[in-house]
C-alpha cells in the first residue's frame, strides 16, 4: 500500500472513518518513507516512532468501538520543531536547545492530538526561525525535494519538504515574514499564514511575538482547509487570541467559484530582482482567475516598499528579547561551568557557542534598534511604517476581496548561494512581510513550473484579517482549474527520491 | 569613616528624596499566570511554563492584580490611565527567568497622586506620588558557600522560582523636597500611611518583615538657595520602617561628608546593613544600564473602564487617615494621647478588642500599658503579641462583673501571655477569683480590726478616711484577692455595730 | 544614517550575553554596517504624524480571573536544569548585585 503517502489527508481520514484501511497502516506507510528517503532529504529532526503509533492505535481503537472520527483523524502530520510536545525533544533547530524535553504541549499540539492526528516528528527548521533556507539550522540543511542541492525554504523548510517528499501529508508550520509561504512556494505544496491570533500561540517558540503565526501546510486546498479548523480558535492561554469564530474555510475550499470576486494585481510586486518565469507563471494565474470569472485590477500599495527595512527591525528587537531566556542557567545548553565562572559568564559563553550566526547578528540588531539611543529612529519609525502598510491593506481591501502577487521573487536557490548575504537572503521574503506587519491573511499555492529551471512557482492570496476563507475560495479554484489543465497535481512532475 | 553630624549636614544642605516602594499583592494567583501565590511553599513547587519563562510560554494578565493596581492609584488621589499597556524591561539575571521584567514604564496605569502623611508632631506633609505602575517579582536565589548566605564569595547559588511573577504594585514618589530636617521622619511615616492604606484596601497584607513590602531610598543632597538636584544614591530593599529612617539618616550624612570633602557622589546602589545603620556601596549605575523598554508584544493594552474606575472609587474603603480622625473623636483623645496609640501600632488592636465587647477606655487602657509595655520590652510588634483582643475583652468583662479586680486583672493577662490559656482558665489555675464573700471575708476583718487596734479607734471614733489602712491590712493578708470595696463596707458595719 | 562601529558591535554584544570572537566582530560589523543602512529607511517616516502600531490586533483588556490552576511538579519544573540541588535550580556564582 506504498500508495497511501499519496493520499491527501482528506481521502486518508476517508478512508480510515470507512474501514479501508487503518490508522496504524497509514502511520507505518510514512514511517516506512521517513525511513526510506529522509536521509537524504532531511526534513525530520526527530521521528517519534513510538508515539506515532500508539496515536494510530487510539484511533482504530476509537473506530472500533464505534464512536464518531474527527475529519483528521489518523492522518499523519510533521510538526515543526518550534511548538512544543511534551515529552518529545523540542529544539527549534537550535544548539541552544538540544537535548530539551518539554513538560507541556502547546496548545495546538494538543488540539492536534485531540483531533486524532498522528504526529510522526519535529521537523526541521532554520534556528529559532529565523532563515529563509532552512540553512540556518543547527541540524543541518533540508534538501527541496525537486532538487536536493536546492533549499527547500524557510523557516519551515522540514515541513514543506515533507510534504513534497510524500513523506506526510499534513504539516505545521509558522509564518513571521513568510516562513509558511515562502517554503510552500519553493516545494511546490500549499502554506497558509491565517490571520494573525487566530491560531493559538501558546507552546509557539517565540521569534517575533508581534508577527508569529502557526498555520497549515498541505499539498492540497482542501487539506490545508481541514487543518487550519482543526488549529484555530480563541485560547485563553495566548492574550493576543481572537475570541471570535473561525471562518468557514473548508466549506470556501470547496466552492471552487471565483465568480463575482474582485482581486487587486498589487503593482509594487514586480519588476527587478524579479525572476521571468516567476513572472510569466504569476501572470498566467491572473489569466487564469480572469477566465474563471474574477475581476482583475492592479492595485498599488506604496508603503510596501518599506515592509522589509520594518520587518528587520521590528522582528530581531522583539526576537533579542524573547531568546533572552535562553541562559543556561534552566535548561536548554549550559556551556563552561568549571566552578570557577560566574553566571554571568556562563551565559555569554552557552549563547556565544549555542546560538548560530543569524541569531547573532539578529540578536545584535534588534538590541541596536531598541537601545535608548537609536529606538525613535529605528524602532519607533518601523511601527509607525507598520501602520502605513495596514492602511495600504485598508485601502486596497476598500475596493477587492483579495490581493495577488508572486509569493517569492525567485524559484528555490542553491543551497549555500546566499548563506553569508544576508540582504539578498532576506529578499526571499519581500512579498510575504506585508501581511505579517498587519496581521491579515495570506496562503501560496502552486502555480507551475517557471521555464527556465523547472522549479515551482508559488502564487501568493492574500486577505483582509479574518476573511481567511477568501483565500481557501481563491486558492481552491486556482488550485482546481490548473490541476484539470495540467491533468495532474504540480507535484507529480516532481523527480522520485 | 567620620561622618559629618547630621545637624552640621542639614546646616549647608537641603535633601532631595525620592522613595520608591514595591507593594506585592495577596492576589491568589501570580499577576501572569496561574500558579498559587501562597508563602512558604516547597521550592519551585509553584510554577509552570509561564512563571519559569519555558520556551512557548505565554502571559495572561491576572484580573484583580489591575483592580488592586486601579485600587491603589485612587487611594492615592492618582488619575487612572484610560489606556495603558506593559511593557519589558530587559537585563538579564538568573532569579529573573525570562531575562525581561514584565512592567509597565512609560505608560503606567496611575500617576499624578499624592499622599498625605502625619508627622509626629501633628503636622501634615503632602507627599506627591508620580506614578503606581504593575510589574512581576523575581524568582528567590540562595548563595552557597559563601559566608552567611551572601553572595561575595559564594561558589554558586539555588533558585526557586516561586515567587517568580507574583504581582507587584510599584509606587514611585516625585522628588520629596522642602521636609530639611525632617527627611528622614517623612520617609518613615510616608512609608508608614502607605502600609497602612495599601492594608486598608485589603490588596495585601504589607508585612515588611516579610517581604511583602520593600522600600528603596533614593536621597540626594543640595546646598541651601541651590535649585538643581545633586547626584542621588539609591538605597535598596530598606526593610523596615525604623530602617526607612535610619538609611535616610545615614544618607544626609555620608552625602554631605563627600561633598564637604570637596567629593563627589556617585549614581550608585547601596546597600542597608541593620546593624550599624550604614550603606555601603552596591553596583554603579553606567551608561552600560539600558533597558531598552518596548511595549510587550504578548499582551494587549489595558483601558479601565470610567464606569469601572468610578465604581471601584465609591467602593474604597474609609482611609487610615479619616480614619484615625474619626477614631480619635470616638474615643475622645487627644492628638498626643491618639499619636502614641498610633506609634504603639495598637489601633487595630483596640478597635478588635471594643468589637469584642471592651469599653474602649478599657480596651486603650490594657494596649497602652500592659501590653504596650511589653511590647516595647521584647521588640515585637503590639499585634504579634499572644493575646487576642477578644482575651484583652473577656479580662476587661470579668473586671466589670467585678469578679477581677485590676491586680488580679493584670495577673490574668500575663498568665493569658504566658500561655496558660484562656483568661477564665488563667483564672481557674491560680486561683485569681475576687473574694466577696462575707463569711470567707470575716475572719480577715476581724484580724484586721485586732492588730490595728490604735486605727479602729480613730474610725470608731468618726475618722472614716482611716479606713484604707485596714482595707489594705485585709488585701494582705488576703494576697490581693479580696473585694476591696465589700471588705471597706464589712470594716465600717462591724465599728458601727460595736459602737451602739 | 550612522553606520555600526566594530566598538559599538562589541558593546551590543556585552548587552544581549554574547561572547563574541574577534573575528566574529569584525564580520558581523560588517554586515551589520550593510543591514542597518539598508533598514535605515524607514527612518523616511519618523517625521510623519503617524501612530505607531505595536501590535496587528486592536483588542484590550484580555485578562483571566484570580483562580489557581495546576503548576508543573517540581520534578518537572526542574526536568530541564542543567544542574539542580535542594529542589532548586543550581547555577554558578552570581556577580552583579549586594
Ligand atoms: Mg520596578
Ligand atoms: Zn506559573
Amino acid at each position: 500500500m506504498t500508495d497511501l503517502i499519496k493520499y491527501t489527508a482528506a481521502d486518508t481520514a476517508a478512508a480510515i472513518a470507512s474501514g479501508q484501511v487503518s490508522a496504524v497502516e497509514v502511520a507505518q506507510a510514512h514511517l516506512d518513507r521517513i525511513d526510506a528517503v529522509d536521509k537524504k532529504v532531511n526534513a525530520f529532526l526527530h521521528v517519534d516512532t513510538e508515539g506515532a503509533l500508539a496515536a494510530a492505535r487510539a484511533v482504530d481503537a476509537k473506530r472500533a468501538k464505534g464512536e464518531e472520527l474527527g475529519p483528521l483523524a489518523g492522518v499523519p502530520l510533521a510538526l515543526k520543531d518550534v511548538f512544543t510536545t511534551q515529552g518529545i525533544p523540542t529544539t527549534c533547530g537550535s544548539k541552544i536547545l538540544e537535548g530539551w524535553v518539554p513538560p507541556y504541549d502547546a496548545t495546538l499540539t494538543s488540539r492536534l492530538k485531540d483531533a486524532g492526528v498522528v504526529i510522526l516528528g519535529k521537523t526541521n527548521m532554520d534556528e529559532f526561525a529565523m532563515g529563509s533556507s532552512t540553512e540556518n539550522s543547527a541540524y543541518g540543511v533540508t534538501g527541496n525535494p525537486w532538487d536536493l542541492s536546492r533549499i527547500p525554504g524557510g523557516s519551515g523548510g522540514g515541513s514543506a519538504a515533507a510534504l513534497a517528499a510524500y513523506e506526510a501529508p499534513l504539516a505545521i508550520g509558522t509564518d513571521t515574514g513568510g516562513s509558511i509561504r515562502q517554503p510552500g512556494a519553493v516545494t511546490g505544496t500549499v502554506g497558509v499564514k491565517p490571520t494573525y491570533g487566530s491560531v493559538s500561540r501558546y507552546g509557539l517558540i517565540a521569534f517575533s511575538s508581534s508577527l508569529d503565526q502557526g498555520g497549515p501546510c498541505a499539498r492540497t486546498v482542501l487539506d490545508a482547509a481541514l487543518l487550519h479548523e482543526a488549529i484555530a480558535g480563541h485560547d485563553p492561554l495566548d492574550s493576543t487570541s481572537i475570541d471570535a469564530p473561525v471562518p468557514a474555510v473548508v466549506a470556501a475550499a470547496k466552492l471552487r467559484d471565483v465568480r463575482g470576486m474582485r482581486i487587486g494585481v498589487v503593482k509594487e510586486f514586480a519588476g527587478e530582482g524579479y525572476q521571468a518565469g516567476v513572472m510569466q507563471r504569476f501572470n498566467e494565474s491572473v489569466e487564469l482567475l480572469r477566465e474563471l470569472g474574477a475581476e482583475v485590477v492592479e492595485v498599488s500599495c506604496p508603503s510596501f516598499t518599506l515592509a522589509l527595512p520594518a520587518y528587520y527591525l521590528i522582528a530581531p528587537s522583539e526576537a533579542s528579547s524573547n531568546l533572552a531566556r535562553f541562559d543556561a542557567m534552566r535548561y536548554g545548553l549550559r556551556v563552561g561551568d568549571d566552578g570557577t565562572r560566574s553566571a554571568e559568564d556562563v551565559t555569554a559563553l552557552t549563547r556565544e557557542a549555542g546560538f548560530g550566526p543569524e541569531v547573532k547578528r539578529r540578536i545584535i540588531l534588534g538590541t541596536y534598534a531598541l537601545s535608548s539611543g537609536y529606538y525613535d529612529a529605528y524602532y519607533g519609525s518601523a511601527q509607525k511604517v507598520r501602520t502605513l502598510i495596514s492602511r495600504d491593506f485598508d485601502a486596497a481591501f476598500a475596493g477587492v476581496d483579495v490581493l495577488i502577487s508572486p509569493t517569492t521573487p525567485t524559484t528555490a536557490f542553491p543551497i549555500g548561494e546566499r548563506a553569508d548575504d544576508p540582504m539578498a537572503m532576506y529578499l526571499a521574503d519581500l512579498c510575504t512581510i506585508p501581511s505579517n506587519l498587519a496581521g491579515n491573511a495570506a496562503m501560496s499555492l502552486p502555480c507551475g513550473l517557471a521555464p527556465e529551471d523547472n522549479l515551482p512557482v508559488g502564487l501568493q492570496i492574500i486577505a483582509p484579517a479574518m476573511a481567511d476563507d477568501r483565500l481557501y475560495r481563491v486558492g481552491g479554484a486556482v488550485e482546481a482549474a490548473l490541476n484539470d489543465k495540467w491533468g495532474h497535481p504540480l507535484l507529480e512532475e516532481a523527480p522520485a527520491l | 569613616m567620620n561622618l559629618v553630624s547630621y545637624d552640621d549636614a542639614l546646616a549647608s544642605y537641603d535633601p532631595v528624596m525620592g522613595l520608591e516602594v514595591h507593594v506585592e499583592l495577596g492576589t491568589k494567583t501570580k499577576m501572569f499566570c496561574g500558579c498559587s501565590t501562597t508563602l512558604g511553599a516547597e521550592p519551585n513547587s509553584q510554577t509552570c511554563p509561564t512563571c519559569l519563562g519555558l520556551p512557548g510560554s505565554l502571559p495572561v494578565v491576572n484580573a484583580i492584580g489591575v483592580e488592586s493596581a486601579v485600587k491603589i492609584g485612587l487611594a492615592l488621589n492618582c488619575e487612572i490611565a484610560e489606556w495603558c499597556r506593559f511593557a519589558r524591561k530587559n537585563y538579564f539575571y538568573p532569579d529573573m527567568p525570562k531575562n525581561f521584567q514584565t512592567s509597565q514604564y512609560d505608560e503606567p496605569i496611575a500617576f499624578n497622586g499624592y499622599l498625605d502623611v502625619q508627622l509626629e508632631d501633628g503636622e501634615i506633609f503632602r507627599v506627591e506620588i508620580e506614578r503606581a505602575h504593575m510589574e512581576e517579582d523575581t524568582g528567590k536565589s540562595s548563595h552557597i558557600g559563601g559566608a552567611t548566605g551572601r553572595i561575595h564569595g559564594a561558589s554558586h547559588s539555588l533558585l526557586d522560582y516561586n515567587r517568580a511573577g507574583i504581582p507587584l504594585i510599584e509606587i514611585v514618589t516625585k522628588p520629596i523636597e522642602g521636609a530639611g530636617v525632617r527627611a528622614p521622619e517623612v520617609a518613615k511615616a510616608y512609608v508608614a500611611e502607605l502600609r497602612e492604606l495599601i492594608k486598608a484596601l485589603g490588596v495585601s497584607e504589607a508585612r515588611m518583615d516579610k517581604g511583602q513590602m520593600r522600600c528603596d531610598v533614593n536621597l540626594s543632597l543640595r546646598p541651601h538657595g541651590r535649585e538643581k538636584f545633586g547626584t542621588r544614591s539609591e538605597t535598596k530593599n530598606v526593610n523596615s520602617l525604623r530602617s526607612v529612617e535610619r538609611a535616610a539618616r545615614y544618607e544626609i550624612m555620608r552625602h554631605a561628608t563627600v561633598l564637604d570633602d570637596g567629593g563627589t557622589i556617585v549614581q550608585e546602589t547601596r546597600h542597608f546593613h541593620e546593624e550599624d545603620g550604614s550603606t555601603t556601596a552596591g553596583r554603579i549605575k553606567d551608561n552600560a544600564e539600558d533597558y531598552r523598554y518596548f511595549p510587550e508584544p504578548d499582551l494587549v493594552p489595558i483601558a479601565p473602564a470610567r464606569a469601572w474606575v468610578e465604581e471601584l472609587r465609591a467602593a474604597l474603603p474609609e482611609l487610615p487617615r479619616v480614619r484615625r480622625a474619626r477614631l480619635q473623636g470616638e474615643w475622645g483623645l487627644s492628638d498626643k494621647d491618639m499619636q502614641s496609640v498610633l506609634n504603639a501600632g495598637a489601633v487595630q488592636p483596640i478597635l478588635e478588642t471594643i468589637a469584642a465587647g471592651a469599653p474602649a477606655d478599657q480596651a486603650r487602657k490594657w494596649w497602652m500599658g500592659e501590653l504596650a509595655r511589653r511590647s516595647n520590652e521584647t521588640g515585637t510588634d503590639l499585634s504579634e503579641q499572644p493575646i487576642t483582643p477578644a482575651q484583652v475583652a473577656r479580662v476587661c468583662a470579668l473586671v466589670a462583673e467585678g469578679k477581677l479586680n485590676d491586680k488580679l486583672a493584670r495577673q490574668v493577662i500575663e498568665g493569658v501571655l504566658a500561655g496558660e490559656g484562656e483568661p477564665d482558665e488563667v483564672v481557674a489555675k491560680r486561683g485569681l477569683a475576687v473574694v466577696s464573700d462575707d463569711s470567707a471575708l470575716g475572719a480577715a476583718v476581724d484580724q484586721a480590726i485586732a492588730e490595728n487596734a490604735a486605727i479602729a479607734d480613730k474610725i470608731r471614733d468618726g475618722k472614716v478616711a482611716a479606713v484604707g489602712a485596714l482595707v489594705g491590712a485585709v488585701m494582705k493578708t488576703t494576697r490581693g484577692q479580696a473585694d476591696a470595696a465589700r471588705v471597706k463596707d464589712l470594716i465600717l458595719e462591724r465599728l458601727a455595730a460595736e459602737g451602739q | 544614517m550612522p553606520g555600526i562601529t566594530r566598538e559599538e558591535v562589541a558593546h551590543l554584544a556585552r548587552l544581549s550575553r554574547l561572547e563574541l570572537q574577534a573575528e566574529e566582530l569584525d564580520h558581523f560589523a560588517e554586515q551589520l554596517d550593510v543591514i542597518i543602512g539598508a533598514v535605515a529607511r524607514v527612518s523616511e517616516v519618523a517625521g510623519q504624524d503617524v501612530p505607531p502600531t505595536s501590535h496587528p490586533l486592536p483588542l484590550t483588556n484580555v485578562m483571566r480571573a484570580d483562580e489557581v490552576r495546576p503548576s508543573l511538579t517540581p520534578e518537572q519544573a526542574l526536568s530541564g536544569a542543567p544542574a539542580a540541588e535542594e529542589q532548586r535550580f543550581r547555577v554558578p556564582q552570581i556577580l552583579g548585585e549586594d
